[in-house]
């Protein structure tokens, strides 16, 4: 088992210089480089820089260096923490991204508990009693819920809330807690903001996610240990939850290596809408604007995440599934 | 003798958007304590759904529409009526497990893999016993183990059931259903996916415990080799409904049944002529929608009297020998329909 752990995780190495070497490509895939986005910048804002100036730029930040000495150079700053400037917000990535980042974690996490503590029940709900008009109804709202794109759902319910309660309610703070520093009455004013956005985002795959519970436990119900667990003298329910849903959350320990960069970056449509200060839009814009240090960290951060995703979602399966765990030595 | 389980009549139908499958349709018979009741017949005939309906365990569409399940308890109180209780009620939960248990013919799919067999075990016994402490269920467990021959036993129970060979497992699954040392065993073709040798063992263990455990077994196969070997009494059963009964010896020796012949006469035999074809019963099972007006089994009988089988439906009689039989060849009582 440990061996297996320590094959998992060397993988898992090789696998992030790998992903960090390709955003490096990405970054360097647009014509030009950094300083000539700059000098463009400056022109078209009417100064500019000597020749000189620029080449003492490109030593700065060694791009006059074949490319592997620039992606060893880069890499070098990250381990250090530094991943350098971004060229439109001209302050260090890091602190472009630093509290987006938490924000971005802070509300992904919440609606991903959300669709689960919801999705779950309703799935087991809509299995164990297939065809009844329950069933029905979920099924009906959690097709609805798929096919309203969230962004759209989001427009909807900022519309209501703007003609009827004339209410804003977009966004993740009110204006006075905006710009203020950290205290109790801003994370209050989060936590009251909070369910939309969570629920805009989490619907979609909410509804996706009833579907997916309810095929795997009927699935599960009809396999003959379900008999045997009644069989013994337990309850309906108490049968039903110890077996057949066991079994059938296994699937879910698998999408956990993909919900973690989602978290990051699934919802930048929607954070646009909702005006969220999340990562998302950050994304969107340097990738427009060819922000090219700023896009390639996030970029690494996605396939870090996605890494790391895969890591504990590995990991979770060893433990909560006995067939791996024993055939992984 | 008096029986501690008697089947009167019972009919469990499945109601799907198709048609009505009827898939037991009047089987009557009578368990005694100590004696093994072999049920058999083709795969579809409606011994499995006999065996859950006695357990209250057909899901839906299926459902008990006729009959009844008189279990007498052990302490020689009055007789309860199985059909009538609340399947997901308590009595009928603590009758499973505790009076009545059940193994299955898949010892693969009846464990959960998700939980070591032990945890399953301590479960089993837990249930019935519920101020037992975990290290008493252990021990417990272990002790069942080792009396259904589990070598290793301790080991054993911390392991899955996909750790197991077939033999071991089946094993296993009958120290689970002992767990309680039941009153009555249901043995849902037990060796239908082991190899022949261990088919033998895995009987012979059966055999065993019933003599020290002192249990009524209805064993459900289609063997007919397994039944000769086991049963005391044989129901044999055509479309869920009995068709003869009787002791092992006359249904072997004296079918009256011409299905019961037919079973018998195709069963391979060590004097049989080699390269000649084995007598197989000709047709096949209808389909489960259209059943045949008259005696069900008329349409691939050869003794069929015409104007008589294909019309009425035989009852099933107790003959002078106490044998009994659904068949107007042997006399003229007929299933009145309503």
């Amino acid at each position: 088992m440990l061996a297996y752990f320590t094959r998992r995780l060397l993988l898992a190495l090789v696998t992030t210089i790998a992903i960090s070497a390709l955003s490096f490509v990405i970054i360097q895939l647009p014509p030009g480089d950094y300083i000539d986005q700059y000098i463009a910048q400056l022109s078209a804002s009417g100064s500019a820089i000597s020749r000189e100036e620029a080449e003492a730029l490109r030593e700065q930040y060694g791009l006059n260096q074949p490319i592997w000495v620039q992606y060893g150079l880069w890499m070098g700053k990250i381990m250090r923490g530094d991943f350098g400037i971004s060229l439109e917000w001209q302050r260090p990535v890091s602190e472009v991204i630093g509290e987006r980042l938490w924000l971005t974690i802070v509300v992904s996490l919440a609606a991903i508990m959300f669709t689960w503590m919801v999705a779950l029940p309703i799935g087991i709900y809509s299995a164990v009693r297939q065809y009844s008009p329950g069933d029905y109804l979920f099924t009906l709202i959690g097709f609805v819920g798929i096919a309203i794109p969230n962004f759209m759902l989001g427009l909807i319910l900022m519309y209501i809330g703007f003609r009827f309660f004339n209410s804003n309610v977009g966004g993740l703070f009110s204006a006075d807690f905006e710009t203020a520093p950290w205290s109790a009455a801003k994370v209050w004013d989060m936590v009251k903001h909070l369910p939309l956005p969570v629920f805009v985002l989490g619907l979609g795959g909410m509804a996706q996610l009833i579907r997916i519970m309810r095929a795997n436990l009927l699935d599960e119900l009809r396999k003959p240990y379900v008999v045997t667990a009644r069989a013994k003298g337990l309850t309906e329910t108490q049968a039903i939850l110890k077996y057949p849903v066991r079994a059938a959350l296994n699937p879910f320990a698998s999408t956990v290596g993909y919900l973690l960069p989602y978290t990051v970056s699934g919802s930048i449509i929607v954070s646009l809408v909702l005006g969220l200060p999340t990562v998302g839009p950050v994304l969107l814009k340097s990738l427009v604007a060819q922000d090219m240090f700023l896009a390639g960290s996030i970029i690494l951060l996605l396939g870090v995440l996605t890494v790391i995703g895969t890591l504990i979602s590995d990991l979770l399966l060893m433990w909560i599934e006995p067939r791996i765990r024993f055939q992984a030595h | 003798m008096e029986p501690i389980l008697t089947v009167d009549n019972l009919k469990t139908y499945f109601f799907q958007s198709e048609g009505t499958v009827k898939a037991v349709d009047g089987a009557s018979f009578e368990v005694y304590p100590g004696q093994t009741l072999g049920l058999v017949g083709e795969s579809g005939c409606g011994k499995s759904i006999t065996a859950r309906s006695i357990l209250r365990l057909v899901d839906k569409p299926g459902r008990i529409v006729d009959g009844s399940i008189q279990y007498y308890p052990a302490n020689g109180g009055q007789a309860l009526e199985l059909t009538e209780l609340p399947s997901d009620g308590a009595t009928m939960r603590e009758i499973r497990g505790k009076d009545i248990a059940l193994i299955f013919q898949e010892p693969m799919t009846s464990f959960s893999a998700h939980y070591s067999v032990g945890n399953q075990i301590m479960e089993a016994i837990r249930i019935h016993d519920r101020g037992l402490s975990q290290q008493a269920a252990r021990a417990r467990a272990v002790d069942l183990l080792r009396k259904t021959g589990v070598p290793m036993a301790e080991q054993r129970l911390d392991m899955y059931s996909f750790q197991l060979s077939g033999g071991l497992r089946q094993r296993v699954m009958i120290a689970m259903a002992l767990a309680c040392t039941p009153r009555i065993l249901i043995a849902d073709e037990p060796t239908t996916a082991l190899d022949v040798t261990t088919q033998a063992q895995i009987l012979a263990l059966l055999k065993d415990l019933q003599r020290s455990f002192g249990m009524a077994i209805i064993l459900i196969t289609h063997d007919m080799g397994v039944i000769a070997e086991m049963a005391d009494e044989v129901a044999v059963m055509y479309l869920g409904r009995v068709v003869e009964r009787g002791p092992v010896d006359q249904i072997f020796h004296a079918p009256r049944h011409p299905y019961t012949r037919a079973l018998l006469r195709s069963i391979p035999s060590i004097d049989g002529e080699p390269r000649t074809k084995l007598p197989t019963i000709r047709g096949s099972i209808p389909h489960p929608y259209s059943r045949p007006q008259g005696c069900p089994f008329h349409p691939r009988c050869l003794e069929r009297i015409a104007g008589v089988c294909d019309q009425h439906e035989p009852a099933l009689a107790r003959m002078a020998d106490g044998q009994a039989v659904a068949c107007f060849l042997h006399h003229r009582e007929e299933i009145r329909q309503n």
